[in-house]
């Protein structure tokens, strides 16, 4: 994973990620989705707040399925705060960005 | 734990000056919402200048436009946590999230605007969305 540049202006926190305050979608090695606000990338993991958990399913929603209900309800949250270790993590985009990849 | 008071005066200020009443209670919100006729604006106001900071001066540029709401009210999340929880579940169907704004005509939502849409955007492009539904929605009940 890539992580941001830390950027010094045009955000609220200084010296915090451009993600920083955005709700991402964060998809793990694993094809787990999380649907969260970004708060930074620390040591443990990236942490995010307020996150929606998706993971593959048989008979379940699928992916594209669960982020188009995301983006037109909003984020439900399963976990107050989640610590995502930066080995399992794939890519993180902003919730309005995300693709399904081919 | 609510911020110092004296730190979110000036939000709460901001948006009194562009004409919305606060909503600072139970009592409050269930008077202005419980049995709302025509068109009204829930502003769900928020500390967080990584999205409030474009929210509150996108919906004041909304607001001057002809088409809009026939009332619009704030209630400030994080601050006034009881009026806040009243407020959203009066469009529970939508996550709670803030700064976010609900739309409602006779008492139904119609618009909802998600802080997932406001993030990253200019006060002009969060007042691009808010007008395009205030053209759909609120055009025949314009005052």
């Amino acid at each position: 994973m890539t992580a941001p540049e830390p950027r010094g202006d045009g955000v609220f926190h200084p010296g915090h990620s451009e993600l920083h305050g955005v709700t991402v979608v964060l998809e793990t090695r694993d094809g787990t989705l999380y649907v969260g606000r970004y708060h930074e990338d620390t040591p443990a993991g990236v942490l995010l707040h307020d996150v929606a958990e998706h993971r593959p399913a048989p008979g379940g929603p699928d992916r594209t399925a669960f982020i188009q209900r995301m983006l037109e309800f909003g984020v439900r949250a399963h976990h107050r705060h989640l610590v995502v270790p930066g080995t399992d993590v794939r890519r993180v985009v902003r919730l309005v960005e995300w693709r399904e990849e081919s | 734990m609510p911020y110092d008071p004296r730190l979110v005066q000036p939000m709460r200020d901001e948006m009194v000056r562009m004409g919305a009443r606060e909503l600072r209670t139970v009592a409050e919100v269930d008077e202005a919402l419980g049995d709302a006729k025509g068109t009204v604006l829930v502003f769900v106001n928020s500390v967080c200048g990584c999205a409030a900071g474009s929210a509150r001066p996108g919906l004041a540029l909304a607001l001057r436009h002809a088409n809009r709401p026939q009332h619009v009210f704030t209630v400030f999340a994080g601050q006034d946590l009881e009026a806040t929880a009243r407020a959203r579940q009066y469009f529970a169907e939508y996550a709670p999230s803030s700064p976010s704004v609900a739309l409602l005509r006779d008492g139904e939502v119609v618009h909802f605007v998600h802080r997932h849409m406001i993030e990253g955007k200019s006060p002009q492009e969060v007042a691009q969305q808010l007008v395009a539904a205030f053209d759909k929605h609120c055009a025949t009940s314009a005052v």
